[in-house]
């Protein structure tokens, strides 16, 4: 150790500031809470028939091409139009079926079968928002709707990396690709209409509502009997079209109550979540830990400062050490 | 075969056979002409599913001077089939029906009555002993040892079982007598049952409320042309007429796909001829060939959904007068789901060491290539063209 009394002071006393200054790491970003006006689906694959109506409907409210799927059957290949097998850049929605053995029973493990939406999930707190470096992915402050702004994105698709549903996806096969990912309809919201899906589906098995409404309703539906009769709203929530049918056997838990910190779209299933695919995710949102970490890094740039005052004292070390002045003027670089 | 390769098919054969000896006995005895009579037969071959060369047999089987005897019992029933039957507006149905069999016994049409009607039961049945058709309209009541329906003194469960013992073939038309029907609904106070479980054998089923004419009649001359009943599914019901559901063939299926329902009796949508799911249809669990066929022969639309009802499952055991008519259906075209993506589509895979080589061999040519390409840049030598 070569410092003098004063450079030691100095840094000492810089560094000790820093230290002051600098937040705990350990402290979290508050994790941002469901709007009071949020606005959701449920879907209960009890009551999914795999009519598919929300298919055709969605694509119809969204503007989206058909599409051809490759088929291969009888060792020749063809295509099939509007059978997509996953969401796409032109597909929001699509309804899935599981099926086990003879699949001839509904919502039974054994044996049978069951049907499962994806599409949107419209996480509280969104991957996607927070993966955005130029805020075209917005949730909106009032009704919670993840949306995309095709003006401000640049492409990156770090959106496309950072959700967990795997959700928005990205047009490779346009000249001009854009993301694509359910808005939840919100161009019909200001005519008074509501999500597509929900709006045509027979059997309410999509239904439309406040996320507290669509939470009160879920309780409802899992205090019930299983194979008893109830009325089930259709349609949206708080509407006029309802009809009376059967309550399905419901496994004990609510896809999207606390999966990565809640979403606004929630799902009721007969079998277990994991058949459907869907993934295990952990109650904290992978956004709060990586904003954390991020943001305590960079805190007013506190962290950075440090930093470059340690290489600062060690050129100066460095140098003291070499027998150079550090103080003095740098010699004039020669034209 | 498309409709219209059967329909010339249908045509060259008709013509060839519009010459027959056949056909000119079928003109003597009916009284109808050779081009109805073919027209008739054609109708029964296309709605049974036969090739075209079942024309000829059929045609004979029609004309042949000895006709089967039918004994045609009504139990608890409406007479509705009986009536759906006559009310056919194909010309000269009734007359085909009453000369292409010897109805011996029927109490709606039987000129006879009293005990001059039963002896001519027991004479056919004696005479045509192992060879005539049995056809059983209405369910029967086995309440009370049967007495809530007695015909002649005897109880509907001894008249069946009596008749039914040297029968050739047993048919049940109607949903009554094919599963109980509108008699069995709870709490089916007579006990009404349909003639399968009577019999304790399983019979040739037509249900429907009424069913439609021609699939009876294609079942009777399936019967006469080849001399056995046609191929039934496990609730005894012949396949031509109820292998699909309702809603396969439904002419509003595509409003159905596309999620547009009308949602009460003169809306928007139900003026509009959408789907009639939301009010109850039953078509997505019934099995029968009401869209093909239609009824009446009055043209497109004429069946229940047609004209804007949603099917009340009629055909249907368990759903017909069981289901209340505006109660959502079970769908049954789901199951097995094949047509629909899976919750994980196998999405391809990873690089290979195959894939990897190939990859690294083709990226280590382009480099190379571009390297040399480098170092020819503004070198004059290497261009062939200063050279010459």
């Amino acid at each position: 150790m070569s410092l003098d009394r004063r450079d030691f002071f100095r840094l000492a006393a810089k560094t000790a500031a820093c230290a002051a200054a600098t937040p705990r790491v350990a402290e979290a970003r508050p994790s941002p809470k469901l709007p009071d006006e949020a606005l959701g689906l449920l879907f209960d694959g009890t009551l999914c028939i795999g009519c598919r109506a929300c298919m055709p409907a969605c694509k119809e409210a969204n503007g989206m091409p058909a599409e051809r799927t490759p088929l291969e059957a009888n060792g020749q290949t063809s295509a099939v139009w509007d059978a997509p097998l996953d969401i796409s850049g032109h597909t929001l929605n699509v309804i899935k079926a599981w099926r086990d053995g003879t699949g001839l029973t509904k919502d039974v493990v054994h044996d049978g079968y069951a049907f499962t939406k994806q599409s949107c999930y419209h996480c509280v707190d969104p991957s996607c928002v927070s993966a955005c470096p130029v805020s075209a992915m917005t949730k909106d402050p009032v009704n919670g709707i993840v949306s995309y702004s095709v003006d401000a994105c640049i492409g990156c698709r770090y959106c496309v990396a950072a959700c967990p549903f795997g959700v928005p996806r990205f047009t490779y096969d346009t000249p001009k690709p854009v993301i694509s990912k359910c808005q939840l309809c919100r161009h019909r919201l200001a005519n008074g209409e509501f999500a597509a899906c929900a709006t045509v589906c027979p059997t309410g098995a999509t239904l439309f509502g406040k996320v507290k409404e669509l939470k009160a309703e879920i309780a409802r539906r899992r205090r019930l009997t299983p194979g008893s009769t109830t009325t089930f709203p259709r349609g949206r929530l708080g509407g006029t079209d309802s009809y009376v049918g059967r309550v399905g056997r419901y496994v004990p838990r609510v896809y999207g109550e606390r999966e990565i910190g809640g979403t606004q779209v929630l799902h009721l299933s007969g079998v277990p979540f994991e058949l459907l695919d869907k993934p295990e995710l952990p109650d904290v949102a992978p956004a709060a830990i990586s904003e954390t970490i991020q943001h305590g890094l960079y805190y007013g740039l506190i962290a950075p400062a440090t930093f470059l005052g340690i290489l600062v004292a060690a050129a100066r070390r460095n140098m003291i050490a070499a027998g150079k002045n550090p103080d003095a003027n740098p010699p004039a670089v020669k034209p | 075969m498309s409709a219209i390769d059967f329909w010339l098919e249908t045509s060259r054969v008709a013509k060839a056979m519009e010459q027959s000896e056949a056909l000119g006995a079928a003109e003597r005895r009916f009284g109808v002409r050779r081009r109805d009579f073919l027209h008739f037969a054609a109708t029964l071959v296309a709605s049974m599913g036969l090739p075209t060369s079942a024309l000829g047999a059929v045609v004979n089987a029609m004309t042949q001077s000895k006709r089967p005897s039918v004994i045609w019992l009504q139990f608890q029933e409406c007479t509705g089939c009986t009536e759906s039957l006559l009310r056919a507006e194909h010309p000269t149905l009734e007359k085909l029906l009453l000369e292409l069999i010897s109805l011996d016994y029927h109490e709606t049409l039987a000129a006879a009555a009293g005990h001059q009607v039963e002896a001519a039961r027991k004479a056919a049945m004696k005479e045509n002993a192992g060879r005539y058709l049995l056809v059983v309209e209405g369910a029967i009541p086995t309440r009370e040892n049967g007495i809530y329906c007695k015909v002649g003194g005897q109880t509907a469960v001894d008249l069946v079982q009596e008749v039914a013992a040297d029968a050739a073939a047993v048919i049940s038309i109607g949903s009554c007598a094919s599963w109980g029907g509108m008699p069995s609904t709870s709490p089916n106070p007579t006990g009404a049952s349909s003639v399968g479980a009577v019999l304790g054998k399983s019979v040739v089923t037509i249900p429907g409320c009424p069913p439609n004419p021609y699939n009876f009649l294609s079942t009777v001359v399936h019967f006469l042309t080849f001399g056995a009943l046609p191929e039934v599914d496990a609730r005894g019901r012949p396949k031509f007429a109820y292998g699909r559901l309702i809603h396969e063939n439904c002419e509003r299926r595509a409003h159905f796909d596309a999620g547009r329902f009308a949602t009460r009796f003169g809306d928007e949508g139900h003026r509009q001829g959408w789907c009639l799911y939301k009010l109850g249809c039953k078509g997505p669990e019934t099995y029968a060939n009401c869209p093909q066929l239609l009824f009446n022969d009055c043209g497109a639309g004429a069946w229940p959904v047609g004209t804007g009802h949603p099917c009340i499952g009629c055909t249907e055991e368990g759903v017909g007068f069981t289901k209340p008519i505006h109660q959502l259906a079970v769908l049954k075209t789901v199951t097995p789901p094949t047509q629909f993506a899976r919750p994980a589509e196998p999405q391809g895979q990873g690089a290979t060491v195959v894939t990897a080589g190939a990859a690294a061999v083709l990226g280590g040519l382009a480099i190379g290539a571009g390297l040399k390409l480098a170092s020819k840049l503004g070198n004059k030598d290497g261009e062939p063209g200063e050279k010459s």
